[in-house]
């Protein structure tokens, strides 16, 4: 129980964690100025959701592994996040379509997240589907103004959508810690958010003027820590300073 | 005729300790001004983003991520505020952002210095803050409603900067040596091009007594920069830091710090556009523009078409 708990916590924060750090690389980039500040502050919400997990994490786990330790001292295959969420920003329509396919993912697992019988991940869970909620609807009007744009933005999108969709159904996968955590109310059954999310995802492609994608290769792997090589180089540059002063304090 | 007038109301209202809001009359070179010096602000902020974002990806904790990642939010949002009030004055963002991208607007000379290591984000807070706020706590009492509005906000932001900048700057101070030597490190890469940044000295920039009785300007650079190295220097001296100056003494008898030479050389190359970093930052804004058309024609065709379906409705 205490380990699928823990283990479900890392695949919940890393998320969020490696998420965040894709949006954070857009500072100072983005397309027009209140972009910049609208993907500042979500890349900020969702390192702040990771802290709280990850610290979370670190107290079910009992080895005295603070959210730091674990963010900066593990490697690759210790990742639990999703691996849509460590995929390249590229334009700023991969960026929407990425985001706007975890977005809702994350605003119906957390919606049911809220009402979790473990008192710490339902506060979280609240906390954040509030967050959430401005964050979907920021990523859904930028699928229609781009959707339904002009010529060249609909065809990025729907690029970026295409190139994305393989990633998403490991989303929904349920393994052995799932199955644990369902039976005791922790966690949800994922079929339900899985029936959310296409129906939410198809409303709003349909809105934008996008097909569905027609992909129906899967990746899938991040349970298990088997990510994209993205991955590798993204911890390189996120864990260096840590690493290099063992045992100083920031 | 009518000009002198209004010029002598325009000024009276001044000296009367009173605000200019936008749809008053105001001289033409007292609009000329305030474009320049508020646009120039603005675009400050937007290219301070660059040097500190650079950090953030790295940041060594979670918490030193997420402080870094609300003070450039900070940055972007005072950005966009001055950006609106300069709009105030009659030109569009647009146009102010061609002048940054034409090279024809400038913005601060610091911002054209690399941040090499994790302490230079605490130098940037403590240092460049601290001086950018002697400046702008003058200005906020200038006599442009919109900008002086703009400069109380900021301020306040800033202060918290400033002192989230110290406080990197003392948990380095009194970590391991190889986090002191960071710290001073950084401090001594920083120090003097944040002296510069408050401008040349006055006898190189003498102070329009019309831009002063029109309280656009409110001090002299040399004055802001002696507040500015007075505060700091206790600062430095309390978490056991040095700074690089060799000639820095306290003169008894003033209570003031007197500074060794600055060299102005260097200040005058970067604000030619020869600094480290001048070519790489502008085109960091200029790819931003360019890799963003297609994003902003996006989001106004969209608007567009909504637009027309609400009339047909």
């Amino acid at each position: 129980m205490k380990e699928a708990k823990f283990e479900y916590l890392l695949r919940l924060g890393d998320s969020s964690l490696i998420i965040g750090h894709r949006l954070s690389e857009w500072c100072g980039h983005g397309p027009i100025l209140e972009e910049d500040i609208a993907l500042i502050n979500i890349a900020l919400d969702f390192v702040g959701n990771a802290t709280s997990l990850l610290s979370y994490a670190g107290d079910v786990e009992g080895k005295g592994r603070n959210e730091d330790d674990l963010a900066f001292m593990r490697g690759e295959r210790e990742f639990r996040n999703l691996l849509i969420t460590e995929q390249p920003n590229g334009d700023y329509a991969n960026t929407i379509a990425r985001q706007f396919l975890f977005d809702t993912y994350m605003y119906f697992l957390y919606e049911e997240l809220k009402s979790s019988k473990d008192e710490t991940i339902a506060a979280i869970a609240v906390k954040s589907h509030k967050e959430i909620t401005y964050h979907l609807r920021h990523t859904s009007e930028w699928m229609l103004r781009l959707g339904d744009g002009t010529a060249e933005s609909h065809e990025r999108l729907q690029n970026g959508l295409n190139d994305l969709w393989m990633f998403t159904s490991e989303m929904f996968d349920m393994d052995e810690v799932d199955a644990i955590l369902i039976k005791e109310g922790i966690a949800p059954d994922l079929t339900k958010v899985k029936a959310s999310w296409e129906k939410r995802v198809h409303e709003v492609l349909a809105e934008a003027t996008l097909q569905i994608p027609t992909t129906t290769f899967k990746q899938k792997g991040s349970k298990e820590g088997k990510h994209s090589e993205h991955l590798g180089f993204l911890l390189a540059e996120m864990q260096y300073v840590h690493r290099a002063y063992p045992g100083a304090k920031w | 005729m009518e000009d002198a007038k209004q010029l002598e109301a325009f000024e009276a209202k001044i000296a009367a300790g009173q605000k200019i809001e936008p749809k008053d009359w105001m001289p033409e070179a007292y609009r000329k001004q305030l474009i320049r010096m508020m646009s120039q602000h603005a675009h400050s902020e937007i290219v301070g983003m660059l040097p500190e974002g650079n950090w953030i990806t790295r940041a060594p904790s979670l918490r030193r991520k997420a402080i870094l990642l609300a003070k450039v939010q900070d940055e972007a949002g005072h950005g966009l505020y001055l950006y609106s009030a300069t709009e105030t004055l009659g030109i569009d963002r647009s146009e102010l952002l061609s002048q940054l991208h034409t090279g024809k607007a400038k913005y601060s000379s610091i911002f054209n210095y690399p941040t090499l290591t994790w302490a230079d984000i605490g130098a940037i807070g403590w240092l460049v803050d601290g001086a950018a706020i002697m400046n702008q706590t003058a200005l906020a009492r200038g006599s442009y409603g919109p900008y002086c509005r703009a400069m109380i906000r900021i301020c306040k932001e800033e202060s918290f900067h400033n002192r989230q900048g110290y406080e990197i700057m003392m948990h380095l101070a009194q970590g391991t040596p190889e986090q002191k030597a960071l710290a001073q490190d950084a401090l001594n890469r920083w120090w003097w091009p944040s002296i510069m940044m408050l401008g040349p000295s006055d006898d190189q920039s003498p102070n329009s007594d019309q831009l002063m009785r029109w309280k656009v300007k409110m001090e002299s650079n040399d004055a802001i920069r002696q507040r500015f190295i007075d505060r700091t220097i206790p600062q430095a001296d309390f978490i056991g830091l040095t700074i690089p100056d060799k000639d820095m003494k306290l003169d008894a008898a003033t209570g003031h710090y007197e500074h060794g030479p600055i060299n102005w050389e260097e200040f005058f190359e970067v604000i030619k556009g020869n600094g480290p970093c001048n070519a790489k930052r502008l085109k960091a804004r200029v790819d931003a523009d360019k890799n963003g058309a297609w994003v902003r024609e996006a989001a106004m065709a969209y608007a567009a078409k909504q637009t027309k379906d609400k009339l047909v409705a």
